[in-house]
Order: C-alpha cells, then sequence, then structure tokens
C-alpha cells in the first residue's frame, strides 16, 4: 500500500482525519 | 501584567507564523520543486535550493519552532499544568500544546539531525544521505499532519470553546 504521506493530498487527509478524532477525544476531557 | 500576556502571545504568533510557514514551503513548494529538478533531464537540477535555500529555511524553521513553544509555555503560565494534564477546559489547548510539542521535538530530533546529513554537515555516504532525507522529508509530512488539528485546538481555546461543551 502506498504512504499517504508521499502524497500532499493524503497528508492533509490525514491531519482532517486526526482532527475528527482529537476532536471527540477532547469533547470527552472537557 | 496585561502587557506581558499580549506580548507574549505576539511573539508566540510571529514565531508560530515563520515555523509553521516554513514547514508548509518545505512541504507544499520545496520538496515537489526538488522531485521536479530531478526529474528534469538536462534541467539546471536542485542543487541551488539544497545549497542556498534549504540551509536559510532550516535556520528560522529550528529556532522559530523553540521560540514558539518557549512563548506560548510563558503564555499558558499557570495553566501549564493543566493544559498538558488535559484537565477540564484546559484540555482543549492542551490537546494544541501537546501537538505543538511532539511537532517541536520532531524537528530538533528527527528533521534536524537528518537534514545535517543531508547538507554535508555532518559525515554520511550517499546511502545514509538517502536514508537521511527520506527520514526527514516523512518527520516533515508528520508535523504537516500534526499542525492541522494543533491550530483547530489553539484556535478554539479562545474562539469556538462551544464546540467541545
Amino acid at each position: 500500500m502506498k504512504n499517504p504521506l508521499d502524497s500532499i493530498w493524503g497528508t492533509i487527509i490525514s491531519g482532517l482525519v486526526l482532527t475528527a478524532v482529537l476532536a471527540v477525544v477532547v469533547a470527552g476531557l472537557v | 501584567m496585561e502587557w506581558l500576556s499580549l506580548v507574549e502571545r505576539w511573539v508566540h504568533f510571529l514565531a508560530g507564523i515563520t515555523w509553521i510557514g516554513l514547514l508548509y514551503y518545505f512541504n507544499l513548494v520545496q520538496a515537489p520543486a526538488m522531485a521536479a529538478a530531478n526529474a528534469d533531464q538536462g534541467g539546471p537540477g536542485g542543487a541551488g535550493i539544497t545549497k542556498y535555500v534549504l540551509p536559510r529555511a532550516l535556520l528560522w524553521f529550528r529556532w522559530a519552532a523553540l521560540v514558539t513553544w518557549l512563548a506560548g509555555a510563558a503564555l499558558l503560565g499557570e495553566r501549564f499544568g493543566s493544559a498538558f494534564a488535559l484537565q477540564g477546559q484546559d484540555a482543549i489547548i492542551g490537546m494544541g500544546a501537546w501537538l505543538g510539542t511532539i511537532m517541536l521535538l520532531n524537528v530538533w530530533g528527527v528533521i534536524w539531525p537528518n537534514q545535517k546529513k543531508v547538507l554535508g554537515l555532518k559525515p554520511a555516504d550517499d546511502a545514509a544521505k538517502a536514508k537521511a532525507r527520506r527520514t526527514a522529508f516523512l518527520a516533515s509530512r508528520v508535523n504537516t499532519v500534526l499542525s492541522i488539528p494543533m491550530l483547530l485546538f489553539m484556535g478554539a481555546s479562545s474562539h469556538g470553546m462551544a464546540l467541545f461543551s
């Protein structure tokens, strides 16, 4: 499988997915 | 001491924009430009970028990263502990602070030591240089990924708290 970090769009999408995951984590902490 | 807090925030923004601006330059401009230059048979190649642009960009990049973190830590002040412990409302800025801290460690612990090999500041043969270039590239991409949620949490701590409550 190709590493998503080799493409700029793969990098941006990875960042957006991580943002969604961490937002749920933080919402659970606040 | 409201003026001190304002100065800390100002320095945090100035250094942070320098740091993340250069990070986005590396990822959005320099990496694809180097790939295009290396693929361009008979073209001028990317040696000039590596020799004249990269050392200057990395100098501002790594020191701006440190100044950003120090100004951010000063700005947190008494909230430093509760932010990094992700307690209550401070969990929002704390998540941003954790992401920024991981990014800083990535800059000084992974990207810069590997770029020193690429730049010839640390002895390395061609195979070691190629490996260092790949490692630095991936670490830079990881920091780009981390910067996306980091900026959301930094902004959300002052604007958009309601999203998390």
